[in-house]
């Protein structure tokens, strides 16, 4: 198993009395797009604060990259290389659409750390040029000395998903990254997305919106009661009666 | 392509040197060009600057910066009575030994952050307080504060010349240069300088520009790799640095320190003149600095035969009425022409006084944008 990225095996946790996650084991495999669904409670949430350190799981392991990311600082865990986009755009609103760009490129370049003041922002050329390029990939190259607060909603995620794109992460977590957005804004997101899924990057997008996941995604696995109950190809997935029993409602998905 | 403007820094320090310089030449017309003022100014620019660069970039607001004033202003006198009356050990010793109490308060302030790390700088800030005035009086003399003697050891000063034992008080000087009067402005000026210059290259560096992306969203910092926490203390102690230096000049002017230095109220001095000036901008505290201390100085100046004679064109009734309403916002009073002032800023122009130059410079340039696109569209 030496293509997986992030591998989680029998992990449990509880709060309280709830069990939030029940034995579950998860492989995610390099180069795919690995979608996480599930109903309101399933336990995805936790999931994804197990994934990225947040909560340690009572029993079990989370490899990232071979490496136990159990107790790590959320910088450490980034700079390992794995980034995540958050549920509500989470970007430097008082900054323009460069600098928010050049922030993480400057973390990956110079790591965690580094005190260096004789020498301008305005003089780190490769960054910047690098800065340009991601911001031209996802359109917004007309207006990189904007202030990034006044962006749309989804003008602020696909700012954000450059955020994550130019730290090239081997994994990118997405946690419903079309959540609260119009219609117009979820097609765009999507497309970036799939442009995004040419490129080659691991990708775990946890999801309510079922357009999204079956548009984007290699994989589904769908979690239920904290625990995982199905795990296939989309297709395999709309199929299956057990997925439609739990999540689907019987078969009332379009 | 479209790169970040790039800024001379010779250029800006050309004209910030030559206008710091020229000081008592353009200050003359408003009556502040006498020495003390200026060493005034120049000292709190100092420390300004540097308070800025933790509160304007970081938006940490600390009430403790008070203390490393009195720190700096403790290790300067420290640094006459042992070594020398000259000035450069002390106010090296000042910052760096204000940088290094920078350190332990930092440390253990930035734990927390919003209110809870504005609450603990200041408990630190009362606890440097009444230390001066009990466990360390010992260091710093308690209430008297400390001062100079004659007899002070002097080391270096003793190794390279027979001072005459019994001779009058010392004063602080560089080599021979006596550091009163203008020669002492000139040693702030070049210290104020040197200080803009260091907040210019931060404003300026990728650090800058980090510290300001805390400032916005320290969550997201984390989460984009950084270690936020260095980054905080780096910006504390170099502000507490900077008030080191502030405190050690203060006692360069005039060799004596007091615990009174180190309240918390002096802080507050420091938080109202980066607001009122434009806070996390580069000239704004030093606008700041300007417009309040030459204010005080007018303000302060002001007794009722003054407004008596001030008034004197006006019919004696109305004179005495406008004496009686105006005399409890001069002198002594003259906090509350600050308070009132502070308000109409705060109300305003929440950005300071810098907001107010930057809307008018809009206005202007606007106007002319829009007349270019008229001129265009015929």
């Amino acid at each position: 198993m030496s293509s997986s990225v992030l591998k989680i095996s029998n992990v449990n946790k509880t709060f309280g009395g709830l069990k939030a996650l029940t034995n579950v084991n998860l492989d995610i495999e390099k180069g795919k797009v690995h979608a996480i669904i599930g109903p309101n409670g399933a336990g995805k949430s936790t999931l994804l604060n197990v994934c990225i350190g947040l909560l340690e799981p009572d029993t079990g392991e989370v490899l990232f990259d071979n490496q136990d990311i159990i107790g790590k600082q959320p910088h450490e865990i980034n700079q390992m290389g794995l980034a995540r986009v958050f549920q509500t755009p989470e970007i430097f609103s008082e900054l323009s659409l460069l600098e928010n760009v050049m922030i993480p490129a400057l973390s990956k370049r110079d790591g965690p750390f580094k005190f260096k003041i004789f020498k301008d922002l305005a003089d780190e050329k490769d960054i910047m040029q690098e800065s340009i390029d991601v911001l031209a990939s996802i359109g917004m190259q007309d207006k990189i000395h904007g202030a990034s607060g006044s962006l749309s909603r989804g003008d602020k995620r696909r700012l954000e998903l450059a955020m994550s794109l130019i730290q090239h992460p081997k994994l990118l977590l997405l946690d419903e990254p079309t959540a609260g957005m119009a219609r117009h804004d979820t097609n765009k997101t999507i497309e970036l997305l799939k442009q995004m899924k040419e490129g080659g990057m691991t990708k775990v997008i946890i999801e309510h919106d079922m357009h999204v996941v079956f548009s984007v995604a290699d994989t589904i696995s769908v979690l239920a009661r904290g625990k995982f109950i199905a795990t296939g190809t989309p297709e395999e997935i709309k199929a299956s009666p057990i997925v439609k029993e739990a999540y689907l409602g019987g078969g009332t998905h379009e | 392509m479209d790169f970040i403007k790039k800024r001379s820094d010779l250029f800006i320090m050309t004209v910030f040197s030559i206008a710091v310089f020229s000081m008592p030449i353009w200050l003359d017309p408003i009556g502040a060009s006498y020495p003390d003022l200026l060493q005034k100014f120049a000292i709190f620019g100092i420390f300004a600057i540097g308070y800025n660069i933790l509160f304007g970039l970081t938006g940490y607001l600390s009430f403790g910066h008070a203390i490393f004033i009195g720190v700096g202003s403790y290790t300067a006198v420290w640094s006459f009575k042992l070594l020398s009356m000259n000035a450069i050990p002390a106010i090296i010793f000042g910052t760096l030994f204000a940088g290094l109490i920078a350190a332990l308060v930092g440390y253990v302030s930035l734990r927390r952050s919003g209110i809870y790390f504005s609450i603990l700088t200041l408990a630190f800030a009362q606890m440097f307080y009444n230390l001066a005035y009990s466990v360390l009086s010992p260091i710093t003399n308690g209430e008297t504060g400390l001062t100079i003697a004659a007899d002070d050891p002097r080391v270096l000063d003793r190794l390279f010349s027979d001072v005459a034992a019994g001779g009058g008080l010392p004063s602080t000087e560089i080599f021979g240069i006596s550091m009163s009067g203008y020669s002492g402005f000139y040693f702030t000026a070049v210290l104020l300088i040197l200080a803009f210059f260091i907040s210019l290259k931060i404003f300026n560096s990728p650090f800058g520009l980090k510290l300001k992306a805390i400032k916005s969203n320290q969550n997201r910092m984390k989460y984009t790799g950084y270690n936020t926490r260095p980054y905080l203390i780096t910006a504390f102690v170099i502000s507490g640095m900077f008030a080191g230096l502030a405190g050690s000049l203060m006692a360069v002017t005039d060799p004596l320190a007091g615990a009174e230095r180190m309240q918390w109220t002096a802080s507050g001095e420091v938080i109202l003149m980066t607001i009122l000036g434009g806070v996390g901008t580069l000239y704004g505290p030093l606008l700041g600095v300007g417009i309040m201390k030459y204010l005080e100085n007018i303000f302060s100046a002001i007794n009722e035969s003054v407004l008596q004679s001030f008034f004197a064109f006006m019919p004696q009734w109305l004179n005495d009425t406008m004496v009686v309403i105006i005399t409890p916002f001069v002198g002594e009073g003259w906090h509350l022409t600050l308070g009132l002032m502070f308000m109409v800023v705060v109300i305003f122009l929440p950005g300071g006084v810098t907001e107010g130059f930057q809307k008018i410079k809009n206005r202007f340039t606007k106007s002319k944008e829009q007349e270019k696109l008229k001129q265009g569209d015929e």
